[in-house]
């Protein structure tokens, strides 16, 4: 099917997805579901991979400029790698592996089993029922995760200078201040919400619209995230050039 | 009552359903019965919009439901209940979350009153004590009787059961069929079921369409369908032996 099929259809999925929920209560509580499935369930691979990628950062950053620049350049550059790329972009690169492919199969196995038909029989928008509560946790919790990721990347890069030799904690702690623009921080939060309902939203769809059984939900899974990150990959580049340049 | 006129369905170049009449009576368990293939799944989706008819109209009680909007769908929806072959219980919930999930939606009741009606529903599956478990932890009967008591926890007043004793014990079977008839009997449901099981046919069934190839053709009542003289129909009511041997003490009578 063609690509303008795809478009018209996820926004039309989009349009109904957003519509007004039927019962306030029940979608207050699909929304706490939603946030402990895509956000505490996350912070633990979060966590471990700022840790290691903050700390690789300090040590290639030393290893590249040691003795020829400034030893604060190690806290810059771990500070402005971690705030400007892989906090707000690959942990959701990640996390769309994760929770997308989640999203995808547990909506697509709904499909399949009969349960989504089930919700529509009874009167229940099963697209707003589902998604809404999705793209409201993702919304809220991706730009936690990803200062976290800050946080936790920028400490790992202090602490592998200070095991490792590579700078002093003065010239970290200078380093991580100077030259310092609170609208990179707002910057990495505006694209991780773009991003957050980039990969809700296609996993969904690609959920959604599952017909078959398990081989298709798996490829529901394998196609949301493949979708979702060359999408986060095209409005990275989009939303970069548009408020960096 | 559910009227449906002259309802065709086809996918793509495929036709499933050629100009359907069929009439299902309020307060009657009205059997749609047919080989695989005849079209008896696509006709009732057609019923509950699950899929769009091509042509004719289906009435709910004179509202003509092809014609609405999916918003002017919502209340005659509220008042179905579905019974799905495979059950379509929501794996994330327990069994008493499933069947209190429509209540939970649409009704004004307090928690202790959704729960009251649900552990009611379960009594009457026959499943009291499997309320805290998940349906990944039930059998395959179970989850049909759990099914059967979400699709009427609400008193539906149209009730559709897609194969209801299909992956059933033959006494679980009677069991679900006598709740079926006396569901139907007691709120004067307009009851729908999809069914190759000639035992319920018999048992309860009062208004009985048979379909091939897509067509409805034959319609009447149980006692009706053993002497319907129409070729497919007969070939379908005694395939089995149990079927032929009834056949052959009624002849002999």
């Amino acid at each position: 099917m063609g690509l303008l099929f795809h478009i018209g259809r996820y926004f039309a999925f989009m349009a109904a997805a957003l519509r007004r929920p039927q019962k306030g209560r029940v979608f207050a509580q699909s929304t706490l579901i939603e946030l402990e499935a895509i956000g505490v369930q996350s912070l633990g691979i979060v966590a471990l991979l700022s840790l290691f990628m903050g700390a690789v950062i300090a040590i290639q950053t030393a290893h590249q400029v040691g003795g020829w620049v400034p030893a604060y350049t190690i806290g810059f550059t771990v500070r402005q790698t971690m705030i400007l790329e892989f906090a707000p972009t690959i942990i959701p690169v990640i996390l769309s592996g994760k929770v997308g492919s989640n999203i995808a199969s547990q909506i697509g196995t709904m499909q399949v089993t009969e349960q989504i038909d089930a919700l529509e029989v009874m009167g229940v928008r099963s697209i707003s029922h589902l998604v809404l509560p999705k793209l409201l946790a993702a919304l809220v919790i991706f730009p936690f995760l990803v200062v976290i990721a800050m946080v936790l990347g920028i400490g790992a890069g202090a602490w592998i200078c200070n095991a490792a030799d590579l700078s002093s904690f003065a010239d970290y702690e200078y380093g991580i201040q100077i030259d310092f623009k609170a609208f990179d921080v707002a910057y990495a939060l505006i694209k991780t919400c773009v991003f957050a309902l980039i990969i809700a939203s296609v996993s969904a769809y690609h959920g959604y619209y599952t017909a078959g059984g398990a081989r298709e939900v798996g490829r529901s899974s394998t196609k949301a995230v493949v979708y979702s990150v060359v999408l986060v990959m095209v409005a990275n580049l989009v939303i970069t050039q548009l408020l960096l340049t | 009552m559910i009227k449906v006129r002259g309802v065709d369905k086809a996918f793509g170049d495929k036709a499933v359903l050629h100009g359907i009449d069929a009439t299902f009576e309020a307060g009657q368990v009205n059997f749609i019965i047919g080989r695989s293939g005849s079209g008896k799944s696509v006709l009732t989706k057609c019923i509950v919009g699950l899929l769009e008819v091509d042509a004719g109209d289906i009435k709910y009680a004179g509202e003509d439901f092809t014609a609405m909007s999916t918003k002017e769908r919502e209340p005659i929806r509220r008042q179905i209940g579905m019974l799905f072959q495979g059950g379509a219980l929501f794996d994330s919930m327990t069994v008493l979350e499933n069947v209190e999930f429509p209540l939970r939606m649409f009704a004004e009741m307090d928690a202790e009153e959704r729960r009251v009606r649900a552990l009611e529903c379960l009594k009457r599956v026959e499943l009291e004590g499997a309320e805290g478990r998940f349906p990944a932890e039930v059998s395959g009967g179970m989850q049909k009787r759990v099914a059967l008591a979400r699709a009427i926890v609400g008193r539906p007043r149209y009730l559709f059961c897609d194969e209801p004793n299909s992956g059933l014990d033959p006494q679980t079977a009677i069991v679900i069929d006598n709740l079926i008839r006396d569901l139907t009997h007691e709120y004067g449901t307009t009851t729908v079921v999809i069914s190759h099981d000639m035992n319920s046919v018999i048992e309860i069934g009062d208004n009985i369409h048979f379909l091939h190839q897509g067509r409805v053709a034959w319609r009447g009542d149980r006692k009706g369908i053993l002497s319907s003289g129409v070729e497919e129909l007969d070939k379908f009511v005694y395939a089995s032996d149990l079927m032929r041997d009834i056949k052959g003490k009624l002849q002999g009578r």
